[in-house]
């Protein structure tokens, strides 16, 4: 037996969230609420595991085929679980002219790890543009921002990652 | 030099606490949205015609003509929908951020005024999925103002009921497109509409919707505060207000800025008060002047200036502001390389013509750009664009939607005033630039 998706108090937060999710939008139109729902699913539980769309489905009263096809249209979505960290690194044109490849690459060697591969721990990616053009290179890391970075700015911010 | 005379978006931004209700409503704020209250609807229309307001998401679409497209209640009557467009996400484009970031109360108030010339009462901020601390500033901003009474059953305590909610998206550039945007907000994947019918007409779950870019909709107070007649004149030619630009690449201080419309590419790239220039000894090589979907510029066409129209006899745009500067030792085909993957990456497979052209596209270039180029691959590359939107750019492509025309008239742009640089990787079989392809300031350090 898997475990659970959610504790009984989780449960009572999920469904709070979504109750009031749903109050942002007409009642005939629940399904509206499928970004914002799934944001919440993946907020408590890290990612988009099948139950849990199941759960989001059911409450926006549509099917979960819908909501595996918003799940995956939009690269934000983990429908497989992400490794503790992941790192957005912008490799887009504004960045590139900063160094962002060379930055790339210096994270693959520290890291030991293979853009676009998920880890364990480190889940680095090559994202677009994250409007720091003035003050690139950038990246995130689980959604932080970071920019105007440099290699002893990027050592810093890794030795923060247990 | 072309100074700017009055700061009209950044002009509280060094003001302590002016990202609260508190430091915000200290600098006058919510102030417009009380008097705008008391005029009636369409006057408010007609003052945001007068000022000369035009869409900053990147289009130039007069404002106060958009809200004009919304029928009567009359002749349709759906509940009414403001979409404010925060999803910025065009490459080289770093402003509307800055706006939530540093004035959420701002933009909150411009949705007050807007709102209530529409007769919507309720309006949806889709803002960035990786904003995450802009939308968070945005969120306690938008709890102030519920908090205080502004928004909520009562707007500032007339009988208007107004709710306002942020949707955060979760990363598909083509959300950025109006109707795709409407899509999300309805729960769906981005896929654009059609059009006609446009989002004035059918747009929020069937209704009459107006779809405004944050910076747009953020210059509303400052218009109502001083004039439309001011707004105007602080603008050229039929463009009213000033314009938030960001300047990035090879210049020494990159960063956005707020100037007049009458600020030359050139100005912002050289003067001391916005770029600075180049490092010493190297020259501007290109240009990209408003977002990566606009056509490149060369070192020649730098006097253009920041205004909607001036960009037409370049066959480029001044699109959403964001200027990226390339000197004279990055290589083109790795930039333009780099902004075609971008466009195959973020079509959103809809149409034909962009979801295999694009990634296309960008496999030509990537050959040519790794030395394994042949001559006949230039035409291939250009005839592949041509066939997802025409060159000269006439503002249609054949795609549902305008990611089409942004990916395809790039490469043609790179390609016509590039092309030695092309032909050279082709006859090489090489990139001339090694492994420094992107310029002065390319390396991390």
């Amino acid at each position: 037996m898997a475990e659970p998706l959610f504790t009984a108090d989780e449960q009572k937060k999920f469904d709070a969230g979504i109750a009031e999710l749903l109050s942002h939008y007409p009642p005939d139109r629940k399904s509206a609420a499928m970004l914002p729902a799934l944001r919440l699913l993946q907020t408590m539980h890290g990612w988009l595991p099948p139950e849990g769309m199941q759960q989001v489905a059911t409450r926006l009263e549509t099917t979960v085929a819908r909501a595996y096809e918003v799940a995956t249209f939009y690269v934000m979505f983990h429908t497989k679980k992400p490794g503790k960290y992941v790192i957005d690194v912008c490799t887009n044109l504004a960045c590139a002219l900063r160094g962002a490849e060379g930055m790339l690459k210096y994270l693959e060697d520290k890291l030991q790890a293979k853009a676009g591969e998920n880890g364990e721990k480190y889940f680095l990616r090559e994202t677009e543009c994250l409007a720091s053009c003035g003050t690139a290179p950038c990246l995130q890391v689980n959604e932080d921002h970071h920019e105007n970075l440099t290699k002893a700015k990027v050592d810093a911010l890794l030795e923060k990652l247990s | 030099m072309s100074v700017l005379a009055e700061k009209v978006i950044t002009r509280d931004w060094h003001k302590g606490a002016n990202h609260t209700l508190d430091g915000y409503q200290k600098n006058g704020g919510y102030e417009q949205l009380k008097k705008a209250l008391t005029m009636a609807p369409a006057a408010i229309t007609d003052e945001v015609k007068k000022s000369g307001l035009r869409g900053r998401g990147g289009a130039g679409f007069p404002t106060g003509l958009k809200w004009s497209f919304v029928p009567s209640l009359e002749k349709n009557t759906k509940p009414r929908y403001l979409a404010i467009n925060a999803d910025e996400s065009e490459p080289g484009t770093a402003k509307d951020r800055f706006i939530l970031e540093n004035d959420p109360h701002l933009l909150l108030e411009g949705i007050g005024i807007a709102c209530f010339a529409l007769g919507a009462h309720t309006c949806y901020i889709y803002a960035r999925g990786e904003f995450k601390h802009p939308s968070a500033v945005l969120d306690k901003a938008i709890a102030e103002a519920y908090a205080a009474g502004i928004f909520g059953k009562k707007l500032m305590g007339t009988d208007f009921e107004l709710n306002v909610y942020q949707v955060r998206g979760a990363g598909a550039y083509i959300c950025g497109e109006e109707t795709a945007l409407l899509e999300s907000l309805e729960g769906k994947k981005g896929w654009p509409r059609l059009k006609p019918p446009f989002p004035a007409v059918v747009g929020l779950f069937g209704s009459p919707t107006v779809v405004n870019n944050v910076e747009t909709i953020a210059s509303l107070p400052r218009i109502f505060e001083k004039g439309a007649e001011w707004f105007m004149k602080l603008g050229t030619g039929k463009s009213g207000g000033t314009r938030l630009v960001t300047v990035s690449g090879a210049v020494l201080r990159p960063g956005t800025y707020e100037v007049s419309m009458d600020t030359s590419l050139r100005e912002l790239i050289y003067d001391k008060a916005y770029g600075q220039g180049l490092p010493e000894g190297r020259t501007v090589k290109a240009c990209i002047p408003g977002g990566s979907s606009a056509p490149v510029l060369t070192a020649d066409e730098l006097d253009v200036k920041l205004e909607f129209d001036a960009f037409k006899p370049l066959q480029s745009m001044a699109g959403s502001g964001g200027v990226m500067v390339m000197d004279d030792t990055a290589c083109m085909v790795r930039c333009l390389w780099r902004v075609a993957r971008f466009y195959a990456e973020e079509s959103c497979g809809q149409c034909t013509p962009c979801r295999e052209g694009q990634p296309w596209m960008a496999r030509i270039i990537r050959k040519i750009e790794e030395g394994r180029g042949e001559p006949a691959d230039l035409d291939t590359l250009v005839n592949v664009a041509q066939a997802i939107a025409p060159w000269p750019p006439i503002g249609l492509g054949n795609t549902i939607c305008a990611l089409g025309d942004a990916g395809a008239l790039p490469v043609q742009s790179f390609v016509q005033k590039f092309r030695k640089e092309f032909e050279d990787h082709i006859a090489q079989k090489r990139c001339p630039h090694g492994e420094t392809p992107w310029g002065v300031f390319g390396e991390f350090k």
